[in-house]
C-alpha cells in the first residue's frame, strides 16, 4: 500500500471547551484547518466528546479527515489526550466520564459559555458541567479507559508547568502504556527531541492545543501512513509496518 | 522532632504500619506538584500533599524525605501503599487541609527553608 505523508494537528478545542473561543465552530475549524494545509485533525474538548460528531459531519466531502477525541483531566490534574476511531460509539465512554466528573456549577466568571453545536454551526445546547474540572480517574485508570474504547492515549503538553504529567507527577510513571507524549507549540521540534528524547521509545508529537481559530495548525506532526484512520496513526506511533511519525 | 512525635501531637493517621517513624524531621515542604518537590524538597523534610499517586513514594525516596502526610482525608492509592511499604517511606494522613496542617507543624517548630 502506498504511504503518504499527512500533516496532522490532533489537539484542537471547540466552543464547547470552557476556555475555547465561541468562534471555534465546526465550520470555522474546518476552514482554518484546510487553509493551514492540514490533512487530519482531532476534536479534543475538555472531558467531553459532544462536539466531535458535528465537526466530523461538517468535514464530510472537504478532504479533511477528523478524528473524535477528548482531553481528559485526571484526578492528579494531568491532561491526557484520547483519540478514537470515527466509527466508535463514544456514548458509553462519555457516560462513564460524566459519572466521574464531580458536579460543580461552572458559573465562574472566567469560564466562557460551553456551547454544543451541530454541523451547521447552530447552537443546540450548553453544557452545565464543570468541564474543566478533574475527573475521579487516576492517570492509570484514564489510560485504561481510553484503551478500553479502542483509543490512543497521549500525555499532553509535557513541557508545560501545569496539567502536564511531568509537572504533576514529576516523571512518567513506569509501566504506564501511553502511545505518545505531546509537546506544546512553545517547544520547537529540536528542543523537544533534546528535552524529551530520554523518553524514547515513546514518540514525541507536537500539536497546537488550539483554543482560537488562528492557533489551528500552529504546531503539527506529520504521519507517514496509508490513510488518515486511527489504525494507521496507531501504526505510525508504534513505528510499525513502515508507518512513522515525522516531527519536523 | 520525629514523625512519631508529630503523629502523636497532630493526631495523624499512620497508613504504613510497621515502618519506623523515628527518622528526625529536619524541616517541611508543602506542594502538590511533584516536579516542584523534586526541585525544592530537602533531605529530612516532612512533605504535605494531597497527591496520592504512587509517584509520591518515588519522589520521597529520591529526595530522602522523612515522610509524607496526606491532607483532606485523602487515602493513598493501593499501589502507593504497596510501594511505600516496599521502599519504607512513612505515609501519614490527616483530615485537616494543607493550610491548617502546615500551620500546626510550624507551631511545633517544623520550618521550611
Amino acid at each position: 500500500m502506498a504511504l503518504r505523508r499527512l500533516r496532522a494537528d490532533l489537539h484542537i478545542h471547540t466552543c464547547l471547551s470552557p476556555c475555547g473561543e465561541l468562534t471555534m465552530s465546526p465550520r470555522a475549524i474546518i476552514e482554518m484547518a484546510r487553509a493551514s494545509g492540514l490533512d487530519l485533525i482531532a476534536v479534543t474538548d475538555h472531558n467531553t466528546t459532544e462536539n466531535a460528531g458535528a465537526v466530523i459531519q461538517a468535514a464530510a466531502g472537504t478532504g479533511l479527515a477528523v478524528l473524535p477525541g477528548i482531553e481528559l483531566t485526571t484526578a492528579e490534574e494531568v491532561h491526557i489526550l484520547g483519540l478514537f476511531d470515527a466509527a466508535t460509539d463514544l456514548r458509553p465512554f462519555q457516560a462513564d466520564v460524566f459519572r466521574n466528573l464531580p458536579d460543580v456549577p461552572s458559573k465562574m466568571k472566567f469560564v466562557d459559555d460551553q456551547v454544543i453545536v451541530d454541523a451547521d454551526d447552530y447552537v443546540t445546547g450548553f453544557s452545565p458541567r464543570c468541564l474543566f474540572g478533574a475527573t475521579l480517574f487516576s492517570v492509570q485508570a484514564t489510560v485504561d479507559l481510553i484503551h478500553g474504547h479502542g483509543g490512543l492515549a497521549i500525555a499532553c503538553h509535557i513541557d508545560r508547568e501545569s496539567f502536564s504529567i511531568i509537572s504533576q507527577l514529576g516523571f512518567i510513571p513506569p509501566g504506564l502504556d501511553l502511545e505518545a507524549v505531546e509537546v506544546s507549540p512553545r517547544l520547537a521540534p529540536d528542543a523537544a527531541r533534546a528535552a524529551f528524547g530520554p523518553f524514547d521509545p515513546l514518540p514525541i508529537v507536537r500539536f497546537s492545543d488550539a483554543h482560537k481559530p488562528e492557533e489551528i495548525g500552529s504546531a503539527t506532526t506529520d504521519f507517514l501512513v496509508a490513510g488518515p484512520g486511527l489504525a494507521e496513526i496507531r501504526l505510525a506511533l508504534a513505528g510499525e509496518a513502515g508507518r512513522k511519525v515525522i516531527l519536523a | 522532632m520525629t514523625l512519631t512525635d508529630l503523629a502523636a501531637r497532630l493526631e495523624l493517621k499512620v497508613f504504613t504500619a510497621g515502618i519506623p517513624l523515628d527518622k528526625p524531621v529536619l524541616g517541611g515542604y508543602a506542594s502538590d506538584l511533584l516536579s516542584d518537590v523534586i526541585g525544592h524538597g530537602r533531605k529530612g523534610d516532612v512533605w504535605v500533599t494531597m497527591q496520592v499517586h504512587p509517584n509520591i513514594v518515588a519522589v520521597a525516596v529520591l529526595k530522602d524525605l522523612a515522610g509524607i502526610v496526606l491532607v483532606n482525608g485523602r487515602e493513598p492509592a493501593p499501589e502507593t501503599l504497596e510501594q511505600a511499604a516496599r521502599e519504607k517511606v512513612p505515609l501519614l494522613g490527616t483530615r485537616s487541609g494543607a493550610f491548617d496542617l502546615v500551620g500546626r507543624l510550624y507551631g511545633l517548630g517544623v520550618k521550611g527553608s
